[in-house]
């Protein structure tokens, strides 16, 4: 059994998962509908800094986001002069499993929104309804499956993130260290017992999230009218 | 309003249940198509007919306001919907659209997506039993809209526009794909929409024997224009085995 030190590892990363997902749908949502539903300038490139977390080096990302939110940084010196310190804090840990599920989700959630017909948005239109109605009881139910398989990918994809946490966040224990960070620690100091305890609560973890978004993925293909679900 | 729901009901001020419709130089490009087009429609039902690519949904989409003219002005009944720096929103134009598909909101049930476009006022009064009534949807209110065949599906559509209580219904095919009497019995609930409900229609058809008893004009669009408008008698010519227009000199 893992130790309650461990567990902490396991609440704290869970945590920040969960702030992360928050941190990461509104903006999400909104790009993956703007990439989904209109045409305008700039959108190719908007696409591709969306993506680049997927192919970048992780640690690449993660000294970027060091460069913008460290003391010195053009946002993290805002922050930090209103009491906000990012780099080197949990607040650092969110922002690194949000920055990098966030192109999974997008990713998901616009193929979820391009698979509701706009004919029913139309007519629903036709009907009276004003577009954020229109979002709220067509678009986001009939893309709802699609929506939520991504979040579990993204959420699966920041339990596992490393490489930018590890920069932008350092691996503080009790106020930083993930359950990533904590098997790299122990490997590091030769603890195999403590990395494999930690190993399998990680494999377990984002072997129920993966589940549960193939699971979403294939009730969304059956049901006809429903969104298809999260594209990796 | 020129469509009331309810027999009885105050009427317009024209014909019961007919709107005036006004598209002065409407023009959109769609390259290679172009729709270019003006006509003056008053009449309980009119019908749009031609063969495909001729423009008759695209006309559709734009007095619905799903498509903004590049030119040109439409109005209905006096009121504009579409002219040089105006276009009000299809939410805010109170036509009841149909398309060809129905378009029914697969995630609702018959009931709901019956009410989607309901005013909340109108959601228990006497709009929505005629509606139930004329249509015959009271046997599969509470079913889900994937179980139910072509027919009903074109009648639940039918109703979920009715009930937004639209100036005019907007239908795109209304009859096409469906066998001989489905067909027919679509088209006598189309008559009691004219007839009971009073609410006027402008249908767009590739058959122009769809609609000869229905409509009280018809447009015939070729290659987005206008290639003839009139009543039935004076474009169609009956045949004993299909009804069909005459030839235009």
């Amino acid at each position: 059994m893992p130790d309650p030190s461990q567990w902490g590892v396991v609440a704290l990363t869970l945590r920040c998962a969960l702030l992360a997902m928050l941190v990461m749908i509104p903006p999400g949502l909104a790009i993956a509908w703007l990439l989904a539903r209109y045409r305008w300038f700039g959108k190719s490139l908007v696409e591709t800094a969306v993506a680049l977390p997927l192919v970048m080096p992780p640690v690449a990302t993660g000294l970027l986001l060091l460069r913008l939110l460290g003391r010195r940084g053009p946002l993290g010196g805002e922050l930090e002069a209103i009491g906000l310190p990012i780099v080197f804090t949990w607040r650092a840990v969110v922002v690194a499993m949000a920055v990098m599920a966030l192109p999974l989700f997008v990713r998901s959630a616009r193929s979820a929104f391009e698979n509701v017909p706009p004919r029913l948005e139309q007519v629903a239109r036709t009907l009276g309804a004003r577009r954020l109605r229109v979002a709220w009881t067509i678009t986001l139910p009939l893309a709802r499956r699609g929506l939520v398989g991504g979040l579990l990918l993204a959420f699966a994809r920041a339990l596992g993130e490393f490489g930018a946490t590890i920069l932008v966040a350092g691996n503080i224990p009790g106020r930083t260290t993930t359950l990533a960070t904590a098997i790299y620690q122990h490997v590091q100091l030769g603890e195999d017992g403590a990395a494999s305890k930690l190993l399998l609560i990680s494999v377990l973890l984002s072997f129920v999230a993966l589940a549960a978004s193939e699971w979403l993925v294939r009730s969304s293909k059956a049901s006809p009218g429903r969104s298809a679900g999260p594209v990796a | 309003m020129a469509g009331a729901l309810v027999e009885g009901e105050p009427g317009p001020k024209r014909g019961a249940g007919s709107v005036k419709l006004e598209l002065d130089q409407i023009r959109l490009a769609l390259p290679p198509f172009e729709l270019s087009l003006s006509a003056s429609i008053d009449a309980r039902v009119a019908a749009i007919c031609g063969p495909s690519g001729a423009g008759k949904t695209t006309l559709l989409e734009v007095v619905a306001g799903l498509r903004r003219p590049d030119s040109g002005r439409v109005t209905l009944d006096g009121e504009t919907l579409d002219a040089d720096g105006i276009h009000r929103r299809a939410e805010t134009r109170q036509l009841g659209y149909v398309p060809q598909d129905g378009a029914l909101f697969p995630h609702l049930d018959v009931r709901a997506n019956l009410l989607y476009g309901a005013p909340r006022a109108g959601r228990s009064a006497p709009e929505l039993d005629a509606v139930i009534a004329v249509l015959e949807l009271g046997g599969f209110l509470d079913r889900a809209v994937h179980g139910l065949s072509g027919g009903e599906q074109r009648r639940v559509a039918l109703g979920r526009a009715l009930l937004s209580k639209p100036k005019l219904l907007l239908l795109d095919e209304p009859l096409v794909n469906l066998d001989g009497e489905l067909r027919q019995r679509l088209r006598d609930h189309l008559l009691r929409i004219r007839d009971v409900l009073h609410v006027p229609m402008l249908i767009v058809t590739h058959e122009a024997g769809d609609v000869h008893l229905l409509a009280e004009v018809i447009l015939r669009l070729e290659s987005g224009r206008l290639a003839a408008m009139g009543s039935p008698a004076a474009l169609l010519e009956p045949d004993p085995g299909a009804v069909r227009f005459r030839s235009v000199s």
